[in-house]
């Protein structure tokens, strides 16, 4: 089993994120991590192997920092890692992104076997729009299996269960597939000591634009086919009236929200 | 003027609000043409008249709805092919979402998701959308292509217009066995609740870990006010309340008119999910709770005395 997980390396959702003056997001004003959702998808991997075999390469592109997504992934027990760094790269939407990661799950392909599995997590937490696993089945010509909150991967075929508002569905595809899990898939693993120091020994790849063949007028801002107009943070919320219940806090509750037609 | 795709939103041919929000948005852009996706269109068809729609397109194929999102955009970059539209408008759900990138792919054209305004600008469309937890507004313009636009459900306000029933004119499309690769091999409605559903309520009251486990009165004081139910991951993780009513960064991000967090403390990726909300309202024991930078009113109090006191404020109100 050959499969590929695809990380970011995401500004921490705890700090105060900003944008730049191009309006694209401002990474170097706080620290980058891996992107939480994608340590499910990483455990999901592990757990694959484990029961079976194969390998585990994990996946990114982005600035030099962004390696320290993949450095993460191997900690916890992946094989090997591939960095996509390229200047041009900068800016790049979720168009532009997907294309650099479909042609780098490719040439990961024609280097060490077919990829039969590329896992995802249900998006980033910094863009959350949750359409790359459906653009990278696209562009790869592959089954999409998004949102899975459960996945079997047996005899070529994966199986998953995932969870509608108002519905659940089991899908399945054959394999060479492209699956996405939410959160609730299983608990990642915290790396050990013996991983951490197993990770420093295993091999990660820097590819160019170029080692992939992407002119890199297809990416970056510049490629990209939305433009941002303007982003402005939000003018800070009125502080709010706060009351300490004496025993008549719903009754007051109950009259805000009349006084706001609500009840 | 152009034609302006919406794809219609319906569960077993029941429209949801949604549909008729993105078919006020796109009367903006140009001609609202419904695309419909399975059966029921013909008893719908009122329904889409009176809030814009010009034109229905049918597809009524079970090579559309078993096979998940793959198919839909296969139709829908057809459509596209032999319309031009002037931009294509999909709910910002998760299936739409997706529907949303592949047809972006396909057709060569600016994609937005999560957009909670469209207008019409110069030199394209022009979109709105939340990002950052709430915290930052992003203006963007879609000139490529013909812009595909994902809307934030409960976003813009539905406006009739009186309009009549449009024709129904049945369309198809050659699926790919590309497209058919994933197979839909379950499906299982889950329980009605009678509830408004998470993402179309005005109202949402959500319990997270101080309710212990209790959602009894979450529930009682979401039932007088006719809202719906919604619960912090904290409460989904403990197995207290399904996930599909996890309000959050990882689960279902709403914008009610009204945010009832009882028992939340209102960690980021909480915040992430209900921080548009117009109106926010607290009711936590710890009074330093993070939840309380955000409200516009907070009881720092006990939700198991304070929310069956309101409740029954309330039910006295209406009674």
């Amino acid at each position: 089993m050959n499969i590929v997980v695809c990380v970011k390396y995401v500004p921490d959702a705890q700090a105060d994120r900003t944008f730049k003056a191009d309006n694209t997001t401002d990474r170097e004003a706080v620290d980058g991590l891996l992107s939480e959702l994608d340590e499910y998808a990483v455990e999901e991997a592990l757990k694959i192997v484990e029961a079976g075999e194969g390998e585990i390469t994990a996946l990114t592109m982005g600035p030099d920092d962004a390696v320290a997504a993949v450095k993460k992934s191997l900690q916890m027990g992946a094989h090997k890692g591939v960095h996509v760094n390229d200047a041009a790269i900068a800016g790049s939407d979720a168009v532009a992104t997907s294309l650099v990661l479909a042609k780098a799950i490719e040439k990961i392909g024609s280097e060490s076997g077919p990829v039969d599995l590329v896992l995802t997590g249900l998006g980033s937490t910094d863009g959350v729009m949750s359409v790359l696993p459906a653009m990278l089945a696209e562009r790869l010509g592959l089954p999409q299996v998004t949102w899975a909150s459960e996945l079997t991967v047996e005899g070529g075929t994966a199986r998953i269960t995932r969870h509608n508002e108002a519905v659940t569905e089991t899908i399945e595809a054959s394999l060479p597939a492209v699956v996405s899990v939410t959160d609730q898939i299983n608990d990642p693993r915290y790396p050990s000591f013996k991983g951490i120091m197993a990770a420093k020994k295993k091999p990660v790849e820097e590819w160019s634009l170029a080692d992939l063949g992407v002119d890199a007028a297809e990416v970056g801002l510049g490629a990209s086919w939305t433009s941002v107009v303007s982003a402005e943070a939000r003018p800070p919320r009125q502080a709010g009236e706060i009351v300490t219940d004496e025993g008549d806090g719903g009754a007051k509750l109950v009259e805000f929200l009349a006084s706001r037609r609500f009840a | 003027m152009s034609d302006v795709l919406v794809l219609v939103d319906h569960v077993d041919g029941q429209v949801r609000k949604a549909t008729f929000e993105m078919l006020t948005a796109a009367a903006r852009l140009g001609e609202p043409v419904a695309v419909w996706v399975g059966a029921g269109a013909d008893a719908a068809a009122g329904d889409l008249g009176r809030y814009g729609a010009t034109g229905l397109l049918v597809a009524d194929d079970p090579a559309l709805t078993d096979y998940l999102v793959a198919p839909l955009a296969e139709l829908l970059a057809e459509l596209v092919a032999q319309r031009s539209p002037a931009a294509v408008l999909v709910a910002s759900t998760n299936d739409g979402k997706e529907i949303a990138g592949r047809l972006a792919l396909k057709t060569s054209s600016g994609l937005i998701t999560d957009a909670v305004d469209v207008q019409p600008g110069d030199g394209g469309v022009q979109t709105t959308q939340s990002v950052f937890a709430g915290n930052y507004t992003v203006v963007s313009r879609v000139a490529k292509g013909s812009p595909v636009v994902a809307v934030k459900p409960n976003s813009i306000p539905a406006q009739e217009t009186g309009g009549s029933a449009p024709a129904v004119e049945q369309v198809s499309v050659q699926v790919s066995d590309a497209a058919r690769a994933a197979r839909i091999t379950g499906r299982t409605a889950k329980e009605q609740t009678g509830r408004p559903a998470l993402t179309e309520a005005a109202i949402v009251v959500s319990g997270g870990r101080g309710t212990g486990g209790d959602f009894g009165p979450v529930e009682a004081f979401a039932d007088s006010l006719g809202a719906a139910v919604g619960a912090s991951r904290a409460a989904v993780d403990a197995g207290w309340y399904p996930h599909s009513h996890q309000v959050g960064q990882t689960g279902v991000q709403v914008s009610p008119q009204l945010y009832i967090a009882a028992g939340i403390s209102g960690a980021i990726q909480h915040r992430a999910g209900m921080q548009t909300s117009k109106t926010i309202v607290a009711v936590n024991k710890d009074a330093e709770a993070p939840i309380f930078e955000l409200v516009d009113y907070g009881v720092v109090g006990d939700l198991f005395t304070v929310l069956p006191q309101a409740t029954d404020a309330v039910n006295q109100r209406r009674g």
